[in-house]
């Protein structure tokens, strides 16, 4: 606590001012120099940096459109659909509101996925930023319930029947998931006991859960400090001040580099807002546009863009699948006993434990597996910390062959996105099984690829050129 | 941390209550779960349903409600009845076999109904919940095989069923179409959750 601290009597008006409130409020100043002034970030910055920046903004914009859409919003079956168009229509301004709202959802996942992009480009879940990466994978999976929960809202064909499928999904577990899925949806069907607790969800208990874990994400990354492009530690090189000498102030050097990038993502964000806010029936589905009936399914449902990478893994898990997932887990029990350096008692823990997934995936449905494989595509990214053994952080010194391996992981994720919008079709099947096994692969076998190759010499300061 | 010795007697007491605290906030979850199982109106609504079948021609299909779901009841053609069993071999559970008790008794035939050419089922995938769609005509067409007899298509992620509601092998469906309770009350009526007289 801070002693208090008398000013000068001839001091301005504004000096006064900051010091009665400085006495007062002591917290404010702290922080701000904590988290803007003199939060030291790497001066390498380049513009995947900004993404995480334009998902606060994002979340801002979901929050205020939020708000005020909730004003005219009934979360009744009956009116629910009705009530939508009411904003699209009758209320002043009510059509952008909503647009806003839906565009954001999509703009929401698109700059999360970017940012997590630059983390898996530059190694920013390595030590020592693991909960870092474990705060953010959080938000992303709580992101993914806020936008399911959301979707139902409208009460179209795709709102209904995509939650009819998702809640689905938890009665695939054994034994307990049929009274889950009741549990979930308040009722033996979707209905409006569901909407109405998915609309409590959406708009009260998951965002709240959604900005605590904003806030640890950030406090985490401030008491660890930034990575950079060149995934070096810049509090290794410290000026005689104690500051490190590739870091500058966030604010103001960041904070304009942000403004200039928020200004550029508005331009983007509007023009789709104004000029085609259902992009083409990926944003907002056209199905949606047609009022729930719970009798009659689209003939083609598919989620919206943002889930159809984790649907295709889905999709992909068939009868046929499962045999493969079998002779993986052979493969990779005999390849731990045969070559592994292990006691005889972690052999004999391997050999037992593999067994046992055998006969769990032979006597459980695949469709069970399917939502493990969903499911598991998402929860596979907490463990990235630990998987990955690469000597350097940074794609820019590891073996150029790993950018080659990330170049297709990334387009293995579009490809698989692109199938899960698609009608399911023997040839895309047969990709997306493809694709599946090569990302849970990527990440599986990373312990063993990240440390096959040569890394190129790491710099000790972070290269920079000045504009 | 300081130097005084830890006093046992008061770590002991703080344990205990910190372990009653745990068990009071345990119950008080309790209501707040239940709230979210389905409520006593929801329960209520599960009676059962008469359908008139009397209008039905052959290869048409009825669909009726029932606790929420669809319920589909289909007058079979002569020729689809006689497709069914040449299917048995491309069928992963021809003969309802699977989980006892799914299908009543006297569905658990070839033809899964109690008449042969009425065919009662909930017109639910039992993959992920989707309604299938009538493809009762046969022959090669978009995402079905070429050999195709009818039957019913999932959209969603491409099940196959019979015109006996029946799973085809390696698609993501592991079971056939649930056969609902009914019973016959005349030859043109139907009811649907029930299967003897109360």
């Amino acid at each position: 606590m801070a002693d208090f601290k008398e000013i000068s009597p001839n001091a301005s008006a504004g000096e006064k001012l900051t010091n009665w409130f400085e006495n007062r409020f002591p917290t404010a100043f702290y922080e701000y120099k904590k988290h803007m002034s003199e939060y030291y970030a790497p001066k390498n910055f380049n513009v995947w940096y900004v993404f995480g920046a334009l998902s606060m903004l994002v979340l801002v914009i979901q929050i205020v459109t939020g708000i005020f859409l909730v004003m005219h919003y009934k979360p009744d079956a009956a009116l629910a659909f009705a009530s939508v168009e009411y904003i699209m229509r009758d209320v002043p301004w009510g059509w952008l509101i909503r647009y806003m709202h839906s565009t954001g959802a999509s703009a929401f996942f698109l700059v999360v996925y970017l940012h997590m992009f630059r983390g898996l480009m530059y190694g920013s879940y390595r030590k020592p930023r693991e909960l870092v990466w474990l705060f953010g994978c959080a938000i992303f999976l709580v992101l993914m319930a806020e936008a399911f929960m959301g979707y139902l809202l409208p009460w179209g064909q795709m709102s209904y029947w995509g939650a009819q499928v998702i809640v689905n999904l938890f009665s695939a577990i054994p034994f307990i998931g049929p009274d889950l899925a009741i549990l979930i949806r308040g009722d033996f069907v979707v209905g409006d006991a569901t909407l109405n607790r998915f609309f409590s969800f959406h708009v009260i208990a998951v965002p709240l859960v959604l900005l605590g874990l904003v806030v640890a994400h950030l406090l985490a990354l401030h008491d660890v400090g930034s990575n950079n492009p060149d995934g070096i530690e810049i509090k290794a090189n410290k000026g005689p001040d104690g500051i490190p000498l590739d870091g500058i102030p966030f604010h103001p050097y960041y904070t304009v580099h942000d403004i200039f990038m928020v200004s550029v993502f508005l331009m983007v964000f509007s023009a789709i807002v104004f000029f085609a806010p259902e992009v083409g029936g990926y944003f907002l589905e056209y199905n949606n546009f047609i009022p729930a009936d719970p009798f009659q399914t689209p003939l083609h449902i598919a989620p919206v863009w943002y889930f159809t990478p984790f649907y295709s893994m889905l999709r992909a898990v068939t009868g046929e699948m499962m045999y493969v997932f079998i002779a993986c887990v052979v493969a990779g029990a005999a390849f731990g006993v045969i070559k592994g350096k292990l006691s005889a008692l972690m052999k004999g823990v391997i050999v037992v434990g593999a067994a046992a997934v055998v006969a769990m995936m032979l006597a459980i449905d695949a469709k069970f597996w399917g939502v493990v494989a969903m499911g598991g595509g998402v929860v596979i990214l907490f463990f990235l910390p630990w998987l990955d053994n690469s000597p350097v952080k940074s794609i820019r010194y590891r073996p150029s062959w790993h950018k080659v391996m990330l170049a297709i992981f990334v387009v293995n994720f579009v490809v698989l996105g692109y199938l899960g919008i698609l009608p399911p079709s023997v040839i895309g099947g047969r990709v997306a099984q493809l694709g599946t096994l090569f990302y849970f692969g990527f990440f599986l076998l990373m312990p063993w690829w990240s440390t096959i190759g040569e890394p190129k010499p790491v710099p000790d300061r972070v290269t920079f050129t000045a504009h | 941390m300081s130097d005084t010795p830890v006093d046992n007697s008061k770590r002991t007491w703080m344990i205990a209550s910190g372990c009653a605290g745990a068990a009071g906030g345990i119950a008080a979850a309790v209501p707040f779960v239940s709230s979210m199982m389905p409520s006593e109106r929801a329960k209520a609504a599960g009676a059962a349903v008469e359908a008139d079948i009397s209008g039905l021609k052959p290869g048409e299909k009825l669909t009726v409600e029932w606790r929420g779901k669809p319920v589909w009841i289909v007058r079979r053609t002569p020729e689809q009845l006689a497709a069914l069993p040449k299917l048995d071999p491309q069928l992963a559970d021809p003969l309802s076999l699977r989980k006892p008790g799914e299908t009543p008794d006297y569905a658990k035939n070839g033809w899964r109904s109690r008449k042969p050419e009425i065919f009662v089922a909930v017109g639910i995938c039992t993959h992920l919940g989707c309604s299938p769609s009538d493809k009762f005509t046969p022959g090669p067409q978009p995402s079905l095989p070429n050999d195709w007899q009818g039957g019913f298509f999932c959209p969603c992620h491409g099940s196959t069923f019979d015109m006996a509601g029946r799973v085809y092998k390696n698609v993501p469906a592991p079971d056939n179409l649930e056969v609902p309770p009914y019973m016959f009350l005349s030859d043109s009526k139907l009811l649907i959750g029930e299967d003897k007289k109360a």
